[in-house]
């Protein structure tokens, strides 16, 4: 089974050192996708693998085989960028622009964690469904690094987005 | 064709308010976020190079001492990899910002814990790491290395400031403080690494490089290489995030151009994260103490503010602690004094606001220090004390917006200006309390040139070698050029970061849309007036909108206007002699409110409002971002960030973004930013002065003052961390 990026279909690498990071920057040449770290430590590597959103730095391009992998590629372009693109234009939710695929990538899977009902710290009643308040958006956030500081531009852009699916 | 200035007069003329256009200082999106948000802007690792190699730097595990040999062939036998790097042109150290030659080259001698030492080049980048890591080298370690500044004797920095008689005037006051403080080191911690892809093709060195200044950069690469300037082109049009640490070219870029026109093949060679927190630069540690007395009326009598910093040997580069001490507060006994010890821990150099973003903040502090010594409010001490001029060099101000923020900032922020005492107000576990600082960062400006061309078919085209390094450049000259030869955003292309374009000075010290930005206005004025000379009309007669220049009686297209051939004029922008006779610098001020938590010393901010005067906005959403940054570095430099070093051997322990604390968000509240109205005739062409650093420029301080004010903990050291709020914290 192949690897799938953005729906395209990819042969695995030959060298079992190659990160999905890397994979994904050199050999399917998507380089939206940020190394900040290599470390899971910054998120700047932040896609959706089968859903989910993972540090792509933090796994072996090898441990995917058959796992479909959405990009920022994959979730727009800049003719026709997804709804979270866009509120982050708007709202100016980044400055440089270096954490932004991964902050994107990780607002997209994030709001399918509330509405799947997933918990976090910022949770009062972890048994009951969790509202998207902003400290809520924050917690599920603060694995995406900014050192610009568009933190409040980016939850602004967020609860917008989410705002309007709601 | 080009358009000069020095400046060495006030402009009022504020030509830019009375254009028809109406884009300037709008809160338009960035041109280049579409780009940005969906992965498609490329960042200088990024370019897809055909024969690329990869080289990854080894670096010295000890701080001082000798390289005495590299086995190449311990590594050259391994897959893929081509060559071991380490030549003499080599620059060990990240060069200053500004500096425009490359000072210290040669990576044998070793002067501090993780300097690149060998560039193991292979075909893949895991066979380089690999590699890397297997190089075996031999070294003789001195064992005389020095680490702690408070160890060695610091030499006087120059230009001391001394008027009147401190000692006596502390002592006749009617009330003081004196008091020391002290500030751990910071990294800058973009969020792209440093990064370099060099290509040579036996005439030319072409380097796509994460750089702030190519106007500098180009001289202090052609010099390590030992090439004329004509021979290397610099290539920089996206540059996540720079904040000082990509003032000037650093190791990579040297080691990648080296293997370059060594091996014949391009190199890439990107810093680990780890490589980039030991080896790029450090905001010093200081040790700063301040004296100020004030007299029964809470006017200053007594200003001293002294500060220890330190350095490598060798090292220019001073963080300057008491650069807007210079002038923000009155006082005529005043005693100015920096001292800088050389020690063996990397390169300090420049980090977002260099002086201001640790002098401030503990000035700050100390000023709260005083208010509750006089028992005054905070900013009516403040107030009190705004100097009318500069108090040693007695320049007046171009424009001063210290009151008005104060004021602006403490009317939205709700401040209460009742008797402040410590542990008022507590909700369970957290006391509650809040607290002030102002804000002031000096006005720098630059040369800078920028061409400006109306196309045949009347858009406009900027070029310039500036970089945006996410502070919005690229919006913000479009707005410029639109507003002034009246054309809308989107018929504006802006093109920068490539040293083949006219000069300008880059983004660093807050310069960058003041100097750039004034340029690209010379440019447009030229424009207007071969404009007005092809319809026939006096300049000043003439209206520029949407495409359109208009007259008394007429009308024309700019596309008509242009005809078949472009118009292109430069604008070349100078300081001149202004800065002979007055000061410029932005001010602000900041308003918090904290929770301390009485059992675990953790402190959140919990709101956080900040007023500015940085002159004219040129657009309200991108600058509003720069103050939001800002003010989230204050936070980071208030209660998380600090550089360990290991006091044995020099290594830095908190080398990675998982131990060496930048805020996340989480960490920050809603922010406010107010921007007050401004125009300062001195600060440019424009009216603009920098944005980017004021905001961190004295926020700390009010978290410090608002954990005195919550818990009664008064600590005299940044960061303030839960073990130090903890100890600190009175008996309930």
């Amino acid at each position: 089974m192949p690897l799938k990026i953005n729906n395209h279909p990819y042969d695995l690498p030959g060298d079992p050192r190659v990160s999905l990071l890397d994979f994904i920057r050199r050999e399917a040449g998507l380089t939206g996708t940020k190394k900040g770290c290599d470390h899971g430590q910054c998120g700047a590597c932040t896609v959706i693998v089968n859903g989910k959103r993972i540090n792509s730095c933090l796994t072996l391009a090898v441990m995917h085989d058959g796992d479909e992998v959405t990009t920022i590629e994959g979730l727009g372009t800049p003719t026709e960028p997804s709804a979270l693109q866009q509120a982050f234009v708007e709202h100016d939710g980044y400055q440089c622009g270096y954490c932004t695929p991964g902050q994107i990538c990780s607002a997209t899977a994030m709001l399918d964690e509330i509405a799947a009902g997933m918990p976090s710290d910022a949770t009062d009643d972890v048994s009951g469904a969790p509202t998207l308040t902003d400290e809520e958006i924050r917690e599920r956030m603060s694995g995406n690094l900014c050192r610009c500081g568009a933190y409040p531009n980016i939850v602004a852009a967020i609860r917008e987005v989410a705002g309007a699916a709601s | 064709m080009s358009a000069h200035l020095k400046q060495d007069q006030p402009d009022d003329r504020n030509v830019l308010d009375s254009t028809a256009q109406g884009i300037i200082g709008e809160p338009l999106t960035r041109p280049d976020g579409l780009l940005k948000v969906t992965g498609t802007a490329t960042y200088s690792a990024e370019y897809d190079i055909e024969n690329c190699l990869e080289g990854v730097l080894v670096t010295a595990p000890f701080a001082k001492g000798t390289v005495t040999s590299i086995d190449e062939s311990s590594v050259t036998d391994m897959p893929g990899v081509i060559a071991v790097i380490s030549d003499q042109r080599m620059t060990p150290r990240a060069i200053q910002g500004t500096a425009g030659e490359a000072p210290i080259t040669g990576v044998c001698k070793v002067d501090y814990w993780g300097q690149p030492i060998a560039l193991v080049v292979a075909e893949t980048f895991e066979e380089a790491r690999n590699a890397a890591k297997h190089l075996v080298i031999e070294y003789d370690a001195d064992d005389d290395a020095v680490f702690d500044p408070q160890a060695v004797e610091p030499k006087p920095d120059d230009d001391p400031t001394r008027q009147g008689d401190l000692a006596s005037a502390m002592s006749d006051a009617a009330h003081s403080v004196d008091v020391e403080y002290d500030t751990e080191g910071h990294a800058s911690a973009a969020m792209e690494p440093h990064a370099a892809i060099a290509e040579w093709d036996g005439d030319t060195l072409t380097v796509h490089a994460s750089l702030q200044m190519l106007n500098y950069n180009i001289s202090e690469l052609a010099d390590a290489m030992e090439l004329e300037e004509s021979k290397v082109r610099l290539i920089a049009r996206y540059v996540g995030g720079g904040f000082g640490s990509k003032l000037g070219i650093s190791q990579e870029i040297v080691a990648g151009s080296v293997a370059a026109m060594e091996l014949g093949r391009p190199v890439r060679v990107v810093m680990s994260r780890q490589q980039v927190f030991q080896n790029v630069m450090r905001r010093s540690e200081t040790t700063q103490r301040l004296r100020l007395a004030v007299d029964s009326e809470g006017k200053l009598t007594a200003f001293g503010h002294e500060a220890l910093v330190s350095n490598l040997p060798e090292e220019d580069f001073v963080e300057p602690v008491l650069q807007s001490s210079h002038f923000l507060y009155a006082g005529e006994n005043r005693l100015l004094e920096s001292k800088t010890a050389r020690i063996h821990l990397m390169t300090a150099g420049s980090v977002r606001a260099p002086g201001e973003a640790v002098g401030m903040p503990v000035l700050e502090a100390a000023m709260d220090e005083l208010a509750n010594e006089v028992g005054i409010d905070p900013i009516k001490l403040r107030l009190n004390n705004i100097p009318e001029e500069h108090p040693a060099t007695g320049l007046p101000f171009g424009s001063h917006k210290l009151a008005e923020c104060l004021k602006q900032g403490a009317k939205a922020f709700g401040w209460d200006s009742g008797p402040r005492k410590p542990r008022q107000n507590r909700e369970g576990e957290w006391w509650i309390g809040t607290g002030m600082a102002s804000a002031a960062r000096v006005h720098n400006v630059g040369e800078a040139k920028a061409r400006v061309t109306l196309q045949p078919d009347g858009t406009a085209l900027i070029e310039t070698d500036m970089t945006d390094i996410g502070t919005g450049t690229y919006t913000i000259l479009g707005q410029i050029a639109g507003e002034m030869v009246g054309l809308p955003q989107d018929s504006v292309l802006t093109e920068l970061g490539d040293t083949r374009f006219p000069r300008g000075p880059g983004s660093g010290g807050s310069w960058g849309a003041a100097s750039a930005g004034s340029a690209v206005f010379l440019a447009c004025e030229a424009l207007r007036e071969e404009i007005a000379d092809k319809v026939g009309q006096p300049v000043d007669t003439l209206t520029f909108k949407d495409g359109v220049v208009s007259w008394d009686g007429g009308s024309s297209s700019l596309a008509d206007v242009a005809g078949d051939e472009a118009l292109a004029k430069e604008g070349h922008y100078e300081p001149g002699d202004i800065a002979e006779d007055y000061t410029a610098a932005s001010f602000g001020a900041f308003f918090t409110e904290v929770a301390v938590n009485r059992w675990t010393g953790e402190t959140r901010v919990r709101r956080m409002t900040g007023a500015f005067g940085f002159g004219r906005v040129l657009n309200a959403k991108t600058a509003r971002s720069q103050c939001l940054g800002g003010m989230v570095w204050c936070i980071g430099s208030a209660l998380t960030e600090s550089l360990l070093f290991d006091p044995t051997d020099g290594h830095l322990a908190n080398c990675d973004l998982a131990e060496y604390h930048v805020p996340v968000n989480r960490d920050v509240p809603e922010l406010e930013v107010i921007m007050v109205e401004e125009r300062d005739p001195v600060g440019s062409p424009i009216q603009a002065k920098g944005v980017g650093e004021l905001g961190m420029c004295g926020g700390a301080g009010a978290i410090g003052n608002a954990i005195y004010n919550a818990c009664g903990a008064r600590l005299r050291s940044f960061p303030m961390t839960p073990d130090k709020v903890l100890a600190a914290m009175p008996d309930d």
